[in-house]
Protein backbone atom coordinates (compact mmCIF):
# COMPACT_ATOMS: atom_id res chain seq x y z
CA UNK A 1 0.00 0.00 0.00
CA UNK A 2 0.72 3.79 -1.27
CA UNK A 3 1.83 6.36 2.03
CA UNK A 4 -1.03 9.06 1.04
CA UNK A 5 0.32 12.03 0.13
CA UNK A 6 -0.27 14.47 3.30
CA UNK A 7 0.36 18.22 3.42
CA UNK A 8 0.41 19.55 6.55
CA UNK A 9 -0.46 22.79 8.27
CA UNK A 10 0.47 23.95 11.54
CA UNK A 11 -2.88 25.49 13.28
CA UNK A 12 -1.03 25.79 16.51
CA UNK A 13 2.52 26.12 18.03
CA UNK A 14 3.80 25.62 20.92
CA UNK A 15 3.09 29.32 22.52
CA UNK A 16 -0.33 28.69 20.76
CA UNK A 17 -1.48 25.83 22.91
CA UNK A 18 -0.11 27.17 26.12
CA UNK A 19 -2.38 29.93 25.50
CA UNK A 20 -5.44 27.32 25.00
CA UNK A 21 -4.00 25.57 28.01
CA UNK A 22 -4.51 28.24 30.28
CA UNK A 23 -8.10 29.39 28.10
CA UNK A 24 -9.31 25.06 29.08
CA UNK A 25 -7.79 25.56 32.89
CA UNK A 26 -10.10 29.03 33.24
CA UNK A 27 -13.24 27.60 31.58
CA UNK A 28 -12.90 24.77 33.84
CA UNK A 29 -12.08 26.58 37.36
CA UNK A 30 -15.01 29.14 35.96
CA UNK A 31 -17.99 26.10 35.56
CA UNK A 32 -16.69 24.17 38.34
CA UNK A 33 -15.74 26.83 41.40
CA UNK A 34 -19.09 25.96 43.47
CA UNK A 35 -18.56 22.39 43.23
CA UNK A 36 -15.02 21.45 42.50
CA UNK A 37 -14.14 17.77 40.41
CA UNK A 38 -12.44 14.92 42.67
CA UNK A 39 -10.44 14.08 39.78
CA UNK A 40 -8.81 14.57 36.29
CA UNK A 41 -8.41 11.31 34.08
CA UNK A 42 -6.51 11.16 31.06
CA UNK A 43 -7.27 8.96 28.13
CA UNK A 44 -3.84 7.56 26.94
CA UNK A 45 -1.88 8.85 25.19
CA UNK A 46 -2.24 12.56 24.95
CA UNK A 47 -4.40 12.80 26.84
CA UNK A 48 -2.66 11.98 29.85
CA UNK A 49 -0.36 14.73 29.07
CA UNK A 50 -3.57 17.25 28.45
CA UNK A 51 -4.74 16.36 32.37
CA UNK A 52 -1.39 16.17 33.75
CA UNK A 53 -1.25 20.00 32.25
CA UNK A 54 -4.42 21.19 33.20
CA UNK A 55 -3.85 20.15 36.99
CA UNK A 56 -0.37 21.66 36.51
CA UNK A 57 -2.79 24.98 35.09
CA UNK A 58 -5.20 24.70 37.95
CA UNK A 59 -2.54 23.85 41.16
CA UNK A 60 -3.45 27.10 43.03
CA UNK A 61 -6.76 26.96 43.28
CA UNK A 62 -6.92 23.28 43.37
CA UNK A 63 -3.72 22.11 44.86
CA UNK A 64 -4.89 18.51 45.52
CA UNK A 65 -6.30 17.62 42.43
CA UNK A 66 -6.24 13.66 42.01
CA UNK A 67 -4.88 11.94 38.61
CA UNK A 68 -6.27 8.86 36.71
CA UNK A 69 -5.00 7.63 33.45
CA UNK A 70 -7.31 5.29 31.22
CA UNK A 71 -6.05 2.71 28.01
CA UNK A 72 -9.63 2.29 26.56
CA UNK A 73 -8.11 -0.58 24.16
CA UNK A 74 -10.02 -3.50 25.67
CA UNK A 75 -12.79 -1.16 25.31
CA UNK A 76 -12.62 -0.46 21.55
CA UNK A 77 -15.53 -1.83 18.89
CA UNK A 78 -12.85 -1.98 16.47
CA UNK A 79 -10.44 -4.80 17.90
CA UNK A 80 -11.13 -7.05 15.32
CA UNK A 81 -10.68 -4.63 12.12
CA UNK A 82 -7.47 -3.03 13.93
CA UNK A 83 -4.15 -4.81 11.51
CA UNK A 84 -1.95 -4.91 14.99
CA UNK A 85 -3.24 -5.71 18.90
CA UNK A 86 -3.02 -2.62 20.86
CA UNK A 87 -0.17 -2.41 23.52
CA UNK A 88 -1.89 -2.12 26.78
CA UNK A 89 -0.93 0.49 29.23
CA UNK A 90 -1.68 0.80 32.86
CA UNK A 91 -5.19 2.06 33.41
CA UNK A 92 -4.33 3.70 37.11
CA UNK A 93 -7.55 5.30 38.99
CA UNK A 94 -6.17 4.90 42.51
CA UNK A 95 -8.87 6.41 44.19
CA UNK A 96 -12.60 6.08 44.36
CA UNK A 97 -14.72 7.32 41.83
CA UNK A 98 -18.39 6.71 43.44
CA UNK A 99 -20.78 9.79 43.72
CA UNK A 100 -17.54 11.92 42.25
CA UNK A 101 -17.44 14.48 39.77
CA UNK A 102 -15.14 13.82 37.20
CA UNK A 103 -13.53 14.98 34.35
CA UNK A 104 -12.45 13.34 31.93
CA UNK A 105 -9.66 14.50 29.06
CA UNK A 106 -8.38 13.52 25.20
CA UNK A 107 -6.48 15.92 22.99
CA UNK A 108 -8.87 15.42 20.03
CA UNK A 109 -12.59 14.50 19.72
CA UNK A 110 -13.50 13.19 16.21
CA UNK A 111 -15.67 9.98 16.05
CA UNK A 112 -16.92 10.21 19.70
CA UNK A 113 -16.14 6.55 19.63
CA UNK A 114 -13.04 6.75 22.17
CA UNK A 115 -14.94 8.42 24.96
CA UNK A 116 -17.68 6.08 24.25
CA UNK A 117 -14.97 3.19 25.21
CA UNK A 118 -13.72 5.37 27.76
CA UNK A 119 -17.09 5.91 29.73
CA UNK A 120 -17.67 2.37 29.17
CA UNK A 121 -14.65 1.58 31.34
CA UNK A 122 -14.84 4.65 33.60
CA UNK A 123 -18.40 2.65 35.00
CA UNK A 124 -16.72 -0.46 35.33
CA UNK A 125 -14.96 1.16 38.06
CA UNK A 126 -18.28 2.66 40.05
CA UNK A 127 -20.64 5.43 39.65
CA UNK A 128 -19.42 9.10 39.46
CA UNK A 129 -21.94 11.70 40.45
CA UNK A 130 -21.21 13.38 36.98
CA UNK A 131 -18.51 12.84 34.53
CA UNK A 132 -17.45 15.79 31.63
CA UNK A 133 -15.31 15.90 29.03
CA UNK A 134 -12.31 17.92 28.42
CA UNK A 135 -10.30 18.00 24.78
CA UNK A 136 -7.75 20.43 23.10
CA UNK A 137 -9.22 20.56 19.76
CA UNK A 138 -12.96 19.26 18.53
CA UNK A 139 -12.42 18.11 14.62
CA UNK A 140 -16.19 17.67 14.03
CA UNK A 141 -17.72 14.68 12.22
CA UNK A 142 -18.57 12.71 15.12
CA UNK A 143 -20.54 9.40 14.94
CA UNK A 144 -22.11 9.38 18.48
CA UNK A 145 -24.16 11.07 20.16
CA UNK A 146 -21.15 12.66 22.36
CA UNK A 147 -20.24 16.46 23.05
CA UNK A 148 -17.63 18.13 25.14
CA UNK A 149 -18.38 20.34 27.89
CA UNK A 150 -14.82 22.15 27.71
CA UNK A 151 -12.93 22.46 24.28
CA UNK A 152 -10.08 24.92 23.63
CA UNK A 153 -9.95 24.85 19.98
CA UNK A 154 -12.50 24.00 17.41
CA UNK A 155 -11.19 22.94 13.77
CA UNK A 156 -14.15 22.39 11.05
CA UNK A 157 -12.79 19.11 9.26
CA UNK A 158 -13.49 16.70 6.37
CA UNK A 159 -12.79 12.82 7.13
CA UNK A 160 -9.86 13.75 5.19
CA UNK A 161 -8.04 15.54 7.12
CA UNK A 162 -6.08 14.06 10.28
CA UNK A 163 -5.34 16.12 12.94
CA UNK A 164 -2.18 15.32 15.26
CA UNK A 165 -1.54 17.17 18.52
CA UNK A 166 2.24 16.43 19.61
CA UNK A 167 3.29 17.72 23.02
CA UNK A 168 6.45 17.87 24.11
CA UNK A 169 6.19 15.35 26.69
CA UNK A 170 5.18 12.27 24.42
CA UNK A 171 6.25 13.81 21.00
CA UNK A 172 9.87 15.39 21.93
CA UNK A 173 8.01 18.56 19.49
CA UNK A 174 4.73 20.78 20.23
CA UNK A 175 1.74 21.69 18.01
CA UNK A 176 -0.93 21.12 16.72
CA UNK A 177 -1.21 20.24 13.04
CA UNK A 178 -3.93 19.29 10.16
CA UNK A 179 -3.04 17.06 7.90
CA UNK A 180 -4.40 16.76 4.21
CA UNK A 181 -4.32 13.74 1.88
CA UNK A 182 -3.89 15.53 -1.24
CA UNK A 183 -4.16 12.47 -3.38
CA UNK A 184 -7.88 12.23 -3.35
CA UNK B 1 6.08 -3.96 18.17
CA UNK B 2 5.55 -0.60 17.21
CA UNK B 3 3.98 1.91 19.84
CA UNK B 4 0.71 1.59 18.76
CA UNK B 5 0.56 -2.55 19.11
CA UNK B 6 1.33 -6.06 17.76
CA UNK B 7 0.49 -8.02 14.78
CA UNK B 8 -1.50 -10.84 15.64
CA UNK B 9 -1.16 -14.74 15.78
CA UNK B 10 -3.86 -17.33 14.49
CA UNK B 11 -2.61 -19.78 17.20
CA UNK B 12 0.06 -20.44 19.81
CA UNK B 13 1.15 -23.70 19.85
CA UNK B 14 4.64 -23.85 21.13
CA UNK B 15 7.58 -21.12 22.76
CA UNK B 16 9.80 -21.93 20.21
CA UNK B 17 7.77 -20.32 17.40
CA UNK B 18 7.37 -17.37 19.13
CA UNK B 19 9.64 -14.80 18.30
CA UNK B 20 11.54 -12.28 21.29
CA UNK B 21 9.35 -9.72 20.33
CA UNK B 22 5.73 -11.58 20.50
CA UNK B 23 7.20 -12.86 24.09
CA UNK B 24 7.62 -9.41 24.40
CA UNK B 25 4.54 -8.27 24.20
CA UNK B 26 2.93 -10.81 25.94
CA UNK B 27 4.75 -11.01 28.87
CA UNK B 28 4.09 -7.10 28.87
CA UNK B 29 0.29 -7.34 28.10
CA UNK B 30 -0.17 -9.66 31.31
CA UNK B 31 0.29 -6.82 33.40
CA UNK B 32 -2.21 -4.79 32.76
CA UNK B 33 -4.46 -7.59 33.30
CA UNK B 34 -3.13 -8.76 36.18
CA UNK B 35 -4.02 -5.51 37.93
CA UNK B 36 -7.92 -5.87 36.37
CA UNK B 37 -7.67 -8.69 39.36
CA UNK B 38 -7.60 -6.01 42.02
CA UNK B 39 -10.57 -3.87 41.19
CA UNK B 40 -14.60 -4.51 41.53
CA UNK B 41 -15.34 -5.49 37.88
CA UNK B 42 -12.68 -7.96 37.18
CA UNK B 43 -13.93 -8.03 33.24
CA UNK B 44 -13.06 -6.30 30.39
CA UNK B 45 -15.65 -6.52 26.96
CA UNK B 46 -12.69 -7.20 24.48
CA UNK B 47 -13.85 -10.64 23.61
CA UNK B 48 -17.72 -9.74 23.87
CA UNK B 49 -19.75 -11.51 21.46
CA UNK B 50 -16.53 -14.44 20.98
CA UNK B 51 -16.80 -18.60 21.83
CA UNK B 52 -13.86 -19.78 23.40
CA UNK B 53 -14.27 -23.76 23.88
CA UNK B 54 -12.28 -25.86 26.18
CA UNK B 55 -11.55 -29.40 24.74
CA UNK B 56 -9.11 -31.66 27.07
CA UNK B 57 -8.65 -34.84 26.29
CA UNK B 58 -6.29 -35.18 29.40
CA UNK B 59 -7.96 -34.54 32.92
CA UNK B 60 -6.79 -31.14 34.16
CA UNK B 61 -9.07 -29.10 36.40
CA UNK B 62 -6.82 -26.71 36.78
CA UNK B 63 -5.23 -25.57 33.72
CA UNK B 64 -8.85 -25.85 32.38
CA UNK B 65 -10.38 -23.30 35.15
CA UNK B 66 -7.63 -21.07 34.74
CA UNK B 67 -8.42 -20.68 30.79
CA UNK B 68 -12.14 -20.44 31.56
CA UNK B 69 -11.62 -17.67 33.85
CA UNK B 70 -9.51 -16.29 31.65
CA UNK B 71 -11.95 -16.07 28.92
CA UNK B 72 -14.68 -15.04 31.56
CA UNK B 73 -13.24 -12.33 32.43
CA UNK B 74 -12.41 -11.05 28.42
CA UNK B 75 -16.15 -11.68 28.34
CA UNK B 76 -16.10 -14.28 25.87
CA UNK B 77 -18.73 -16.95 26.30
CA UNK B 78 -17.10 -20.55 27.51
CA UNK B 79 -18.01 -23.50 26.95
CA UNK B 80 -16.09 -27.03 27.81
CA UNK B 81 -16.63 -30.05 24.88
CA UNK B 82 -16.62 -32.82 27.73
CA UNK B 83 -14.78 -34.99 25.77
CA UNK B 84 -15.22 -38.20 28.13
CA UNK B 85 -18.84 -37.91 27.90
CA UNK B 86 -19.21 -37.23 24.00
CA UNK B 87 -18.83 -38.82 20.78
CA UNK B 88 -14.68 -39.23 21.19
CA UNK B 89 -15.72 -42.11 23.27
CA UNK B 90 -17.90 -43.46 20.52
CA UNK B 91 -14.46 -43.27 18.19
CA UNK B 92 -15.14 -40.02 16.56
CA UNK B 93 -12.01 -39.01 14.99
CA UNK B 94 -10.46 -35.70 16.12
CA UNK B 95 -10.67 -33.82 12.92
CA UNK B 96 -14.32 -34.91 13.30
CA UNK B 97 -14.53 -32.99 16.21
CA UNK B 98 -12.92 -30.11 14.80
CA UNK B 99 -15.37 -29.61 11.33
CA UNK B 100 -17.98 -29.86 14.09
CA UNK B 101 -16.69 -27.29 16.38
CA UNK B 102 -16.44 -25.41 13.35
CA UNK B 103 -19.55 -25.64 12.43
CA UNK B 104 -20.48 -24.08 15.75
CA UNK B 105 -18.68 -20.73 14.82
CA UNK B 106 -16.14 -21.32 17.80
CA UNK B 107 -13.61 -18.39 17.71
CA UNK B 108 -11.05 -19.80 19.74
CA UNK B 109 -10.04 -23.65 20.61
CA UNK B 110 -8.05 -24.46 24.06
CA UNK B 111 -7.16 -27.92 23.41
CA UNK B 112 -4.80 -30.62 25.77
CA UNK B 113 -4.30 -34.29 24.36
CA UNK B 114 -1.79 -36.67 25.31
CA UNK B 115 0.09 -36.97 22.04
CA UNK B 116 2.26 -34.40 20.80
CA UNK B 117 1.46 -32.34 17.87
CA UNK B 118 -2.22 -32.72 18.32
CA UNK B 119 -3.07 -28.74 18.69
CA UNK B 120 -1.06 -28.27 15.34
CA UNK B 121 -2.80 -30.76 13.54
CA UNK B 122 -5.86 -28.99 14.90
CA UNK B 123 -4.82 -25.46 13.97
CA UNK B 124 -4.25 -26.77 10.06
CA UNK B 125 -7.91 -27.57 9.86
CA UNK B 126 -9.73 -24.31 11.74
CA UNK B 127 -10.33 -20.66 11.24
CA UNK B 128 -10.48 -21.07 14.89
CA UNK B 129 -7.04 -19.59 16.64
CA UNK B 130 -5.96 -22.93 18.92
CA UNK B 131 -4.12 -22.30 21.96
CA UNK B 132 -1.84 -25.60 22.88
CA UNK B 133 -2.53 -26.08 27.00
CA UNK B 134 -0.53 -29.19 27.22
CA UNK B 135 0.36 -31.81 24.48
CA UNK B 136 2.37 -34.65 25.10
CA UNK B 137 5.78 -34.52 25.79
CA UNK B 138 6.00 -31.41 23.25
CA UNK B 139 4.72 -28.00 24.69
CA UNK B 140 2.92 -26.10 26.88
CA UNK B 141 3.34 -22.68 26.08
CA UNK B 142 0.83 -21.04 28.51
CA UNK B 143 2.35 -22.65 31.46
CA UNK B 144 6.07 -21.20 29.80
CA UNK B 145 4.57 -17.59 29.79
CA UNK B 146 3.31 -18.01 33.05
CA UNK B 147 6.76 -18.43 34.10
CA UNK B 148 8.52 -16.31 32.84
CA UNK B 149 6.08 -13.58 34.01
CA UNK B 150 6.20 -14.92 37.34
CA UNK B 151 10.11 -14.52 37.24
CA UNK B 152 10.03 -10.78 36.29
CA UNK B 153 7.69 -10.31 39.15
CA UNK B 154 10.52 -10.95 41.61
CA UNK B 155 13.04 -10.30 38.60
CA UNK B 156 12.57 -7.90 36.78
CA UNK B 157 15.53 -7.91 35.02
CA UNK B 158 15.55 -11.49 34.40
CA UNK B 159 18.71 -12.24 32.18
CA UNK B 160 21.46 -13.64 33.57
CA UNK B 161 19.46 -15.52 37.02
CA UNK B 162 19.47 -18.90 37.16
CA UNK B 163 16.59 -21.22 37.31
CA UNK B 164 16.85 -24.67 38.38
CA UNK B 165 14.40 -27.43 37.36
CA UNK B 166 14.58 -30.32 39.24
CA UNK B 167 12.63 -33.63 38.49
CA UNK B 168 11.22 -36.20 35.42
CA UNK B 169 12.93 -34.09 32.91
CA UNK B 170 11.65 -36.58 30.52
CA UNK B 171 8.70 -36.86 30.59
CA UNK B 172 8.20 -33.02 31.10
CA UNK B 173 6.28 -30.80 28.87
CA UNK B 174 6.34 -27.82 31.05
CA UNK B 175 10.26 -28.59 31.35
CA UNK B 176 10.70 -28.00 28.06
CA UNK B 177 8.69 -25.12 27.34
CA UNK B 178 9.81 -23.10 30.47
CA UNK B 179 13.56 -23.74 29.73
CA UNK B 180 12.80 -22.67 26.00
CA UNK B 181 11.48 -19.60 27.20
CA UNK B 182 13.56 -18.72 29.41
CA UNK B 183 16.85 -19.53 27.27
CA UNK B 184 14.67 -17.05 25.33
CA UNK B 185 15.07 -14.52 27.89
CA UNK B 186 18.59 -14.63 28.77
CA UNK B 187 18.08 -16.90 32.02
CA UNK B 188 20.42 -19.27 32.48
CA UNK B 189 18.88 -23.10 33.26
CA UNK B 190 20.18 -26.53 34.43
CA UNK B 191 18.40 -29.56 35.55
CA UNK B 192 18.29 -32.07 38.35
CA UNK B 193 16.82 -35.28 38.61
CA UNK B 194 17.54 -39.27 38.60
CA UNK B 195 19.75 -40.26 35.64
CA UNK B 196 16.83 -42.17 34.13
CA UNK B 197 14.27 -38.86 34.39
CA UNK B 198 16.85 -36.37 32.49
CA UNK B 199 17.83 -36.57 29.07
CA UNK B 200 21.33 -35.86 27.76
CA UNK B 201 22.47 -32.37 27.83
CA UNK B 202 19.98 -30.35 25.68
CA UNK B 203 21.33 -26.79 23.96
CA UNK B 204 18.97 -25.47 26.37
CA UNK B 205 20.13 -26.86 29.74
CA UNK B 206 23.95 -25.39 31.09
CA UNK B 207 23.90 -28.50 33.51
CA UNK B 208 22.71 -31.65 34.11
CA UNK B 209 22.71 -32.25 38.25
CA UNK B 210 22.20 -35.90 39.86
CA UNK B 211 21.98 -34.06 43.09
CA UNK B 212 21.19 -31.21 45.22
CA UNK B 213 24.66 -30.52 46.59
CA UNK B 214 26.21 -30.06 43.31
CA UNK B 215 22.92 -28.01 41.60
CA UNK B 216 22.60 -25.82 44.76
CA UNK B 217 26.67 -25.15 44.38
CA UNK B 218 25.80 -23.65 41.28
CA UNK B 219 24.17 -20.89 43.34
CA UNK B 220 20.47 -21.07 42.09
CA UNK B 221 18.42 -17.91 42.15
CA UNK B 222 14.94 -20.33 41.35
CA UNK B 223 14.26 -23.26 42.48
CA UNK B 224 11.54 -25.17 40.15
CA UNK B 225 10.18 -28.15 40.80
CA UNK B 226 8.23 -30.79 38.81
CA UNK B 227 5.47 -32.42 39.43
CA UNK B 228 5.91 -36.18 40.08
CA UNK B 229 3.88 -37.31 37.03
CA UNK B 230 2.51 -40.69 38.97
CA UNK B 231 0.28 -41.49 36.21
CA UNK B 232 3.31 -41.63 34.01
CA UNK B 233 5.25 -44.29 36.11
CA UNK B 234 4.04 -47.55 34.80
CA UNK B 235 7.64 -47.58 34.18
CA UNK B 236 9.90 -47.75 36.85
CA UNK B 237 11.70 -44.60 36.49
CA UNK B 238 12.69 -44.92 40.20
CA UNK B 239 12.22 -47.52 42.82
CA UNK B 240 9.86 -46.00 45.53
CA UNK B 241 7.92 -42.30 45.85
CA UNK B 242 9.91 -42.09 49.28
CA UNK B 243 13.15 -42.79 48.03
CA UNK B 244 12.71 -39.68 45.17
CA UNK B 245 11.55 -37.56 48.20
CA UNK B 246 14.66 -38.40 50.28
CA UNK B 247 17.14 -38.10 47.18
CA UNK B 248 15.06 -35.97 45.02
CA UNK B 249 12.76 -33.72 47.03
CA UNK B 250 12.16 -30.71 48.28
CA UNK B 251 12.58 -31.89 52.32
CA UNK B 252 12.24 -30.03 55.21
CA UNK B 253 16.20 -30.01 55.77
CA UNK B 254 16.64 -28.67 51.97
CA UNK B 255 13.83 -25.36 52.52
CA UNK B 256 15.96 -24.30 55.23
CA UNK B 257 19.46 -24.24 52.44
CA UNK B 258 16.86 -22.18 50.33
CA UNK B 259 15.56 -20.04 53.32
CA UNK B 260 19.32 -19.52 53.80
CA UNK B 261 20.53 -18.47 49.98
CA UNK B 262 16.87 -16.55 49.49
CA UNK B 263 16.24 -18.66 46.93
CA UNK B 264 12.62 -18.75 45.40
CA UNK B 265 10.26 -21.79 44.84
CA UNK B 266 8.32 -22.56 41.77
CA UNK B 267 6.10 -25.40 41.07
CA UNK B 268 3.79 -25.71 37.95
CA UNK B 269 0.51 -27.27 40.34
CA UNK B 270 -0.85 -29.60 41.22
CA UNK B 271 1.74 -30.83 43.84
CA UNK B 272 2.06 -34.15 45.41
CA UNK B 273 2.91 -33.82 49.13
CA UNK B 274 5.45 -35.89 50.43
CA UNK B 275 6.84 -36.82 46.75
CA UNK B 276 8.39 -33.83 45.28
CA UNK B 277 7.96 -31.44 48.48
CA UNK B 278 7.66 -31.50 51.66
CA UNK B 279 4.21 -30.52 53.56
CA UNK B 280 6.30 -27.92 55.48
CA UNK B 281 7.36 -26.34 52.33
CA UNK B 282 4.31 -25.43 51.48
CA UNK B 283 4.04 -22.69 53.96
CA UNK B 284 7.71 -21.14 52.52
CA UNK B 285 7.91 -17.75 52.34
CA UNK B 286 9.36 -17.60 49.20
CA UNK B 287 7.37 -19.84 47.32
CA UNK B 288 5.85 -18.52 44.10
CA UNK B 289 2.93 -21.06 43.39
CA UNK B 290 0.31 -18.78 44.15
CA UNK B 291 1.22 -16.38 42.21
CA UNK B 292 2.06 -18.35 39.21
CA UNK B 293 -1.72 -19.51 39.46
CA UNK B 294 -3.10 -16.03 39.41
CA UNK B 295 -0.15 -15.14 36.71
CA UNK B 296 -1.82 -18.30 34.96
CA UNK B 297 -5.06 -16.19 34.02
CA UNK B 298 -3.43 -12.65 33.42
CA UNK B 299 -1.01 -14.76 30.52
CA UNK B 300 -3.79 -16.59 29.17
CA UNK B 301 -6.03 -13.63 28.91
CA UNK B 302 -3.15 -12.02 27.56
CA UNK B 303 -2.95 -14.90 25.01
CA UNK B 304 -6.39 -14.72 23.89
CA UNK B 305 -6.30 -11.00 23.62
CA UNK B 306 -3.27 -11.09 20.98
CA UNK B 307 -4.74 -13.79 18.75
CA UNK B 308 -6.84 -13.42 16.15
CA UNK B 309 -9.12 -16.46 14.17
CA UNK B 310 -8.75 -16.61 10.87
CA UNK B 311 -5.41 -14.63 10.35
CA UNK B 312 -2.39 -16.65 10.04
CA UNK B 313 -1.35 -18.08 6.42
CA UNK B 314 -0.60 -20.82 8.82
CA UNK B 315 -4.03 -21.21 9.38
CA UNK B 316 -5.11 -23.82 7.04
CA UNK B 317 -8.44 -23.64 5.39
CA UNK B 318 -9.12 -20.25 6.46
Amino acid sequence: MNQPELTQECVLDEAGISGKIRELASSILEACRDDPPAAFIGIYTRGVTLAQRIQEALKEPWPDMQLGTLDISLYRDDLDNLGSTPVLRHTDIPFDIEGARIILFDEVIFTGRTIRAALHELIDFGRPSRIELAVLVDRGNRELPIQPDYVALTLDTTMREYVKVRFQENDDKEGVFLLRDSSK
Amino acid sequence: MTEEGLKPRKDLLDIESLDLEEIEFLLKTAGPFKELFSRSVKKVPALRGKTVLTLFYEPSTRTRTSFEIAANRLSADVTNFGVSTSSVVKGESILDTVDTLQAMRTDYIVIRHGDSGIPGLVAKHTRASVLNAGDGYHAHPTQALLDAFTLREVYPESAGKRVLIVGDILHSRVARSTSIILNKLGVEVSVLGPGSLVPPARHTFMHAFTNWGDALDWQPHVVYLLRVQLERQQEQFFPSLSEYHGVYGLTNRRVEILRQKGIYLMHPGPVNRGVEIADDAMKYERSLINQQVENGIAVRMAALYWLRPGTDERGGDS
